[in-house]
């Protein structure tokens, strides 16, 4: 596996792109998430009203492939119904997995599809489903 | 040229290999150092030829495993220069000699209100366990902080240590900033008001001479596999007076002297801190890495070392995106270990890029999140050279630090 096919321009850019990472004005959840071995570090913030994902941004730390895929679920999941959210984050993690391997079946990732080949990058797994896995949480606190 | 490390390099099998299909450039040695031949041997040998249980059997081959596990007592203890045998305690590493001091010693030592002083450098092996023992005993867990150039703060020490402390933790050398501290310094003001100190050998025992006596170290702890060693054997250095009086940290078989029904008297030192069946295997291969460090000198390996940092650090300071932690000390003290960071670029793309051009660096917080912290960064990159290394590791590694921005889609 190439780096080309890692480190894309797509996700070096989305990496370091500060659309998605500010602050909410009125976040219904806000959760961290960690990878402890690495001391990578993001904070998603979400308004979730009537089961509908309004809003989302996040804050925090991390290499270009935590921030990249992190900033990439935002642009995803903002505008969605919490179903449709967790649906995604499932699909995801099934592609990160290699569980999904056809492309046809992860069209709906979008953008995210970019991060497929970091399943051939197993040191580099957990950095891709950091914020997909607090999103699944946060929105499982949400439920409660 | 002072390294002639194509002479040694032989002698490290693993050394021979690619990595990501380029030969190996091997420098996260502050994590773990590769393996000599001689020890590996060791190690086979003891297992295919002398294998039993020491101690406890009545026959030959259990003798030969006891002379193995004891000659390795005496060889250690001859390595750190230690009064008595019985001073030297085997434990799994670093963090387990560390843990034993701590629920131990501390544990019955340090009282509500005590004071525990340890240094913002520490890693987590040196921190976590005192401040477990700051909590469970209500005691006060104080920090000597750094001078601008990474080294401690003269201040801090003399102030930091008062009537009230109890017991000093310091890192001989941080793993992170590749410093050597004034241990003996510390040493004298810890004794100056009756308290202990500890010393964490992990990343000093195997790139200098250490002699425990002269540094008046109370106790002293180190990893195996950071010194040519098979990883799972590990040393305390206690003395002698201070041992005695500690209780036991593991119960079980070989640290008794006698059970009964209701109670058990102990047995006397070392066994008294030895519970189980011990690491032999890994006791033979310590003394073998011990002779091929002593057979080396440490003249010759802080030579290498200090060579390679001042081969590299001109080269990574005519890079514009490189930032340097701890390589600017003012004293004479630093060892072969350099903390940088890619400018713009996360720690762990770097060691990817890098990892993809055959050299292997650690990236990350290094156990060492409270000095991360003070030090205002998330986390860095280190390389940290061993004797094995050469300048045209250093070479390989500088010319791939000038690709990551590249990948990384930032120009040049």
């Amino acid at each position: 596996m190439g780096l080309e096919n890692i480190y894309t321009e797509l996700i070096a850019e989305e990496s370091r792109n500060p659309e998605n990472r500010h602050h909410l004005a009125s976040p219904t959840v806000t959760l961290k998430g960690r990878n402890p071995s690495c001391g990578d570090e993001i904070t998603l913030e979400l308004e979730v009203e009537n089961g509908v994902v309004k809003d989302a941004s996040f804050t925090g730390v991390g290499c270009a492939i935590s921030q990249a895929s992190t900033s990439m679920m935002i642009d995803l999941i903002k505008g969605e119904s919490v179903d449709e959210a967790k649906r995604l984050s499932e699909m995801f993690l099934g592609m990160i997995k290699g569980d999904i391997t056809d492309d046809d079946a992860l069209e709906d990732l979008g953008d995210a599809i970019a991060l497929k080949n970091i399943s051939n990058l197993p040191a580099r797994v957990k950095c891709a489903v950091l914020s997909w896995h607090t999103l699944d949480n946060a929105l499982e606190e949400k439920k409660e | 040229m002072i390294n002639d490390a194509q002479e040694f390099r032989k002698d490290f099998p693993l050394l021979a290999q690619n990595m990501n299909g380029k030969p190996i450039v091997y420098l996260d040695n502050g994590a773990t150092t590769q393996k000599p031949e001689s020890m590996i041997h060791a190690v086979c040998g003891y297992y295919g030829g002398c294998n039993a249980n020491p101690h406890r059997g009545a026959y030959a081959l259990s003798v030969e495993a006891t002379d193995i596990y004891e000659n390795a007592r005496e060889r250690v203890r001859k390595f750190i220069n230690a009064k008595k045998s019985n001073e030297i305690i085997f434990t799994k590493n670093a963090t387990e000699a560390l843990n034993l001091i701590a629920y131990s010693y501390g544990l019955s030592n340090i009282k509500e209100g005590d004071e525990i002083v340890i240094t913002i450098s520490e890693h987590h092996s040196n921190l976590v366990p005192w401040q477990h023992v700051a909590h469970a005993k209500g005691a006060v867990l104080k920090y000597i902080y750094l001078e601008e150039d990474g080294n401690l703060s003269e201040e801090d020490i003399q102030t930091k240590i008062t009537e009230k402390t109890k017991l000093v933790a310091v890192t001989q050398v941080s793993n992170v900033l590749g410093l050597v501290n004034p241990v003996k310094e510390v040493a004298d003001k810890a004794h100056s008001v009756g308290a202990v100190v500890v010393v964490d050998g992990s990343q000093s025992v195997a790139h200098m001479a250490v002699d425990v006596q002269a540094i008046d170290a109370d106790f002293f702890a180190f990893s195996g596999h950071k010194m040519l060693s098979p990883m799972g054997i590990g040393v305390l250095y206690g003395k002698e007076k201070l041992l005695d009086a500690m209780p036991p940290f593991l119960m079980g078989g070989d640290m008794i002297e006698y059970v009964e029904e209701q109670t058990t008297t102990y047995a006397e030192l070392p066994a008294k801190f030895e519970a189980g069946t011990q690491n032999v295997g890994g006791a033979a291969g310590l003394t073998a890495a011990v002779d091929y460090l002593e057979k080396l000198t440490f003249d010759r390996i802080t030579a290498i070392e200090k060579d390679l940092v001042d081969y590299a650090l001109p080269q990574l300071r005519e890079l514009p995106f490189i930032e340097l932690y701890g390589c600017d000390t003012k004293r004479d003290n630093k060892t072969g270990i350099i903390t940088f960071n890619v400018k713009d670029v996360h720690p762990h793309d770097v060691a990817t890029i890098l990892d993809a051009e055959g050299v292997a660096v650690r990236a990350g917080h290094h156990c060492a999140q409270p000095l991360m912290r003070y030090l205002g960064q998330n986390a860095t990159c280190r390389a940290s050279f061993y004797f094995y290394n050469t300048r045209e590791d250093v070479d390989r590694w500088v010319e791939a630090l000038k690709k990551v921005r590249e990948v990384m889609h930032l120009g040049a």
